[in-house]
Order: C-alpha cells, then structure tokens, then sequence
C-alpha cells in the first residue's frame, strides 16, 4: 500500500520501511526548538531531573520572540535564563536580539530545515516548516526535555487529510484567504490529530510566503502538520540556504487518505474571520460596517517580505486613517533588512504604519500593541481567540496583509477590490 | 481512585482561556493557578476545590502548545478533565505530566456542574453519582498508558535510563 509523505518520513525516522496509522512510533528528531514561553518550563523540568546534558546541541534552536525585547522584569529573567541555558549547552542556533526573529519565520529562513526531516518545536504553529516537505509538529515543554536528552520522541501517526485547491485564484486573494476558507470548511477540529497535505494546481502555483501561510495556520484546525511537497519554487527557496542534498519526498497515488477535501479557488473572494474563533470565516465585504482601531501587518503567519510588500503596495501614496493605529511587525531580522532595500519599509512609515523591530508581540497579547476593552482590531496573525490580544472585551478580526493594508486605510474592514 | 465535583464548560475552550499568555510569565504551578480560566468563568479559582473534575464538549485545550495550560489546572487542584475529546498538544502534555485526561461522552452528556464525579483508574471507569451513571472512558494505545502509569514521560524516560542493562 502507498504511503504520503508524512507518513514515509515517520517511517524514516522510526527505522521502519512502514507506519499505520494510529500506530505509536519512537523516531529520531533533526531539529528542535523552543522559545522563551515554552523553554521556560523545560528549562525548569531539566533542572528538576537533574539533567545536565543534552544529547544533540547542534541540532537546537533556541531563541526568545514572544515578549522580546523583555517586556519586563519577568520576561527579562525569562529571556537570561534562555541565554544562559544555551551558552551553557553551547547552543550554535541561539538569536539574540538584533539578530532574531519570531521563530517560524527565521528557522525556515536560516536553512535549519530540509525537506524530509521530522522536527518538534515548542509551539503550536511550527507546522508550519511543513511547507518544505518537512514532518513539523508543536510540542509542550516536557516533549522538549525529552527530545534535548534523548534525541527521539514518541509519535502516534496521524490519519492524513488531503485538500487539492483547483481553479484559478483572483486578485487579491492569497494564501491566508485560502487557509481561512479551508478552516471555514473544516472547522477549528476538522484535522484534529491528522495531516493537512495541500496540493494541487493552485498551491503549485503559489509562492513560499503563502505556502508557509496555510501550513503555519494547519494548527488552526487542530492539524498535527502541513505538508506541501518539494517542488521548484521549494528549489529555489532553498537554493542557497540549504547546502546538504535532501531527499524530494511525494505522496504515493495509492496513499491512504481519511478525507480528501477539494475546493474550487475561482470563486473565493478576500475573507475574515470574525471573533472568536478562526473558522467564523466569511467574505470581507461583509464586515464594511465595522470600525477598527488597530490593525497589524506582520506575526510568523504573514510578517515575511512578500507579506510586507502586499500591504505597501496599497499603501503607497495613501495614509492610515486617523482613527486608527497600524502596526507592522516584519518577521526576522534579515526580512526588516529585505523591507528596507526596496522601499517597503519606507513606504509604509510614510503611511503612518509604525514599523516595529522583529516580536510577537501584540499577536498574543504581550506587547507593542495590546488591545483594550471594547477596541477592535483586524489583523493578518492566526488566532481571534477571546483576550488573544489584550482585553477579553477586545476584537480581533482575521485577513490578509491585502485586507488589513486596505482597512487601514479606511479605518473599517475593506476589501482591497473596494478601495479606490 | 479521583473523587471531586464538576465544573461543566462547552467546545473548544481555548488555552488562551486556560491560562492567558499575559500570565505566562512564570512556569510557578501555584503563581499561575492564581489565574486558571481567568476569561473564561472568572468565580472558578475561587471555588475550587482540591480533586475537583472539570468537564468539558470537544477539542478541550485547542490553541497554544503551552504546557503551563495544565500545569495551571493541575496547580488549581484539579483532579483529572473528561472531555468529548481533546486538542492534540494538551493531551500530549497531559499524559506527558501523568496528569489524568480521559474522553467520556457519555459522562460528559449527563454532566452538570456540582455533580460528584468518581474515576476509578483501576477498573478503568467515570460515574457520575449524582446521576447514576456509570461508563468506559476511551482506552489509551499501550505506549501512552505506559507513560501515563509511570507518572509522565521523563520519569519513563529516566526509569529506562537506570535500568541495568543485561
Ligand atoms: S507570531 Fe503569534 S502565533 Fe506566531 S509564534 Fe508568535 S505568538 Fe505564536
């Protein structure tokens, strides 16, 4: 029987010529990482067990995004504790401030992931390395403790869903539009411990922002991974970043699928996704009555450069309105270096954005931007949860940097087709 | 054997609502159950009591992978959480603790807060005393029971480690 590419890379990794699913397996890691919100406790469980050693520093990343630069003493202490862990351990892929990033974005960025590898990281979105062929799957702090020490962890094979997306997409509609409608379609639990592969015409078509996008936000229907298979444009993604051969990885025809789901793209127009949750999913012309007070380009799910561009594209020449305050968090380091060398950056400070340096941020609620009670903001992250960015009384609306530069700009939810 | 009564919540309670990020400064069990489902039923931290169950629909714990989520309702006192069924990391993390999750539809159909729930781990079954019921939670696969009776997975791991090799 054929297997997907999730499951031949379980199997690589388990030692095995096949897996089933639902079968426990103990399989080797090639990365792992954690930041300061999920190393915190790890590094609390390491100490405990009295554990001072860690099997594989070189394939270890650690690095501090979520309320970095320190947000206050606590998080100040957290971030020194990460720091002295990974000098201690001698920890190569440790980013410090200055030279980091939010995780998801500058892991795939750094070459630390090939196509092929099985990688655990402590947080719910690293599915999204997924998208260069890659098993990623969030784990919590005791997985990480186990994985520094023993280099293996123990996985149960996932069942595998397929979404193939067909037709042509139109303007203005990218990636995160089509995750969002895959979660509309799915619901917050319809890949509940299994693997979201994406294929297609479509996603062949797309470029690795957007490819990272829909793995990224995987998680968003409880996916254990996303997967896209290698193809040219994973080339030449990795083209320069990746110097080791890797594997090209592809679903057998005959692989197995618990569910295929197919979605004609033509008609998708751009979407939000309403509070509370990131499957209240519905056309963005819909919401043109509401008024935001905030809006954020940027987050693991869409602060690459393509990202960045989109929103100032629309921008450019035009103004944030008065009402409202549009924060822009590029990705990385390297993105905020990529944004500046071709006048992104520019032309979004001239809008009025205010174009913060690499965090998390305002996404969960830490810094930089946190909502108050009764505020509503339209954002390109991945969560709308109650309280995710600040007050419980707070809004959080969900698009693309297409949609959120266009309400920007007119201080209410606006399709990017209706501005002028 | 767990003894406690419920406190019933709907689908996909979120662990932002668990336990918000704005808290998760700290890995301190008692620092963050002062804050357990803050957003969610802010009276509960002051009516919970050591063992109590909590109860809950589907997708129990979706969102972060933050393992402080049932680190604070551990550190809350509470005993075990039935569920229609869980989001994948917070069971993971719950069995990776040695902290009891267990999914019962039935139990959890039945339920309502302030019932007396008795789970009896050796003969594997959840009653409901206040309403009569009596049922099966869903097996775990060996592998997870395993890691689950030894108290979580590092004491596995390290119990391995120090046994004599032959
Ligand atoms: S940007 Fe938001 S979703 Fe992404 S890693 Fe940071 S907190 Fe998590």
């Amino acid at each position: 029987m054929g297997m997907t590419i999730t499951e031949k890379i379980f199997a690589s990794r388990a030692g095995k010529k096949t897996v089933k699913t639902g079968e426990i397996v103990i399989a080797e890691l090639d990365l792992t990482f954690a930041h300061e919100l999920s190393g915190i406790l790890s590094l609390e469980i390491f100490d405990e067990r009295g554990f001072d050693s860690v099997k594989n520093q070189e394939k270890m990343v650690l690095l501090s995004d979520h309320l970095t630069p320190a947000k206050d003493i606590k998080s100040a202490e957290m971030t020194k504790k990460l720091r002295e862990f990974a000098r201690k351990m001698k920890v190569e892929k440790y980013h410090e401030v200055g030279r980091g990033g939010i995780c998801h974005i500058l892991i795939p960025d750094k070459g630390y992931v090939r196509p092929g590898d099985l990688v655990i990281g402590g947080d719910s979105h690293t599915t999204t390395y997924g998208a260069l062929g890659a098993v990623a799957c969030g784990v919590g702090s005791t997985d990480l403790v186990a994985a520094w020490v023993t280099g293996e962890l123990w996985f149960k094979v996932p069942e595998q869903m397929k979404f193939v997306y067909m037709g042509e997409l139109t303007e203005h509609v990218c990636g995160k539009d089509l995750i969002l409608e895959t979660i509309r379609r799915a619901g917050v639990d319809g890949c509940r411990y299994r693997t979201a592969e994406f294929a297609g015409p479509v996603i062949e078509s797309l470029p690795m922002n957007d490819r990272f996008t829909m793995c990224n936000m995987a998680a968003e229907m409880g996916a254990k991974n996303g997967i896209i298979a290698v193809d040219k444009t994973t080339e030449s993604y990795l083209a320069g970043r990746v110097k080791e051969k890797y594997p090209r990885i592809e679903s057998d025809p005959d692989a197995q699928y618990a569910e295929v789901v197919e979605i004609d793209v033509t008609d998708l127009e751009p979407v939000v996704a309403a509070p509370y949750l990131p499957s209240k999913v519905s056309p963005a012309r819909g919401f043109k009555d509401v008024e935001v007070q905030q809006v954020v380009i940027g987050s693991c799910t869409n602060g690459r450069a393509a990202d960045l561009r989109i929103a100032a594209d629309l921008m450019r020449g035009k103004s944030v309105h008065e009402n409202v305050r549009c924060i822009v968090l590029p990705g990385s380091q390297d993105v905020v270096r990529e944004i500046i060398a071709d006048s992104t950056f520019d032309t979004l400070v001239a809008a009025g954005c205010a174009v913060s340096t690499p965090t998390c941020g305002p996404c969960i609620g830490g810094h930089m931007g946190v909502l108050a009670a009764g505020e509503k903001c339209l954002s390109t992250t991945n969560r709308n949860f109650r309280g995710r960015m600040g007050a419980p009384e707070s809004e959080v609306y969900l698009g693309s940097p297409a949609v959120a530069a266009a309400t920007a700009i007119t201080g209410r939810i606006t399709d990017p087709r209706d501005l002028d | 054997m767990i003894q406690g009564s419920a406190h019933r919540y709907g689908a996909n309670i979120d662990t932002d609502r668990i336990i918000p990020a704005r808290h998760c400064t700290t890995a301190d069990a008692a620092e963050l159950a002062k804050h357990a489902l803050e957003d969610l039923d802010p009276d509960f931290v002051g009516r919970v009591q050591p063992g109590d169950v909590i109860i809950a629909e589907e997708n129990f714990g979706c969102g972060s992978s933050r393992e402080v989520a049932p680190v604070t309702l551990k550190g809350a006192g509470v005993s075990c959480i039935i569920a229609k069924d869980f989001a994948r990391i917070f069971f993971r993390n719950a069995i990776n603790m040695g902290f009891p999750v267990f999914e019962c539809p039935e139990i959890v159909d039945v339920s309502e807060t302030g019932d007396v729930i008795i789970v009896d781990l050796d003969a594997w079954t959840i009653e409901n005393k206040t309403r009569g019921r009596k049922c099966k939670p869903a097996a775990y696969p060996d592998e997870i029971l395993a890691i689950f009776q030894a108290g979580g997975l590092l004491n596995r791991i390290q119990a391995a480690r120090t046994q004599p090799t032959a």
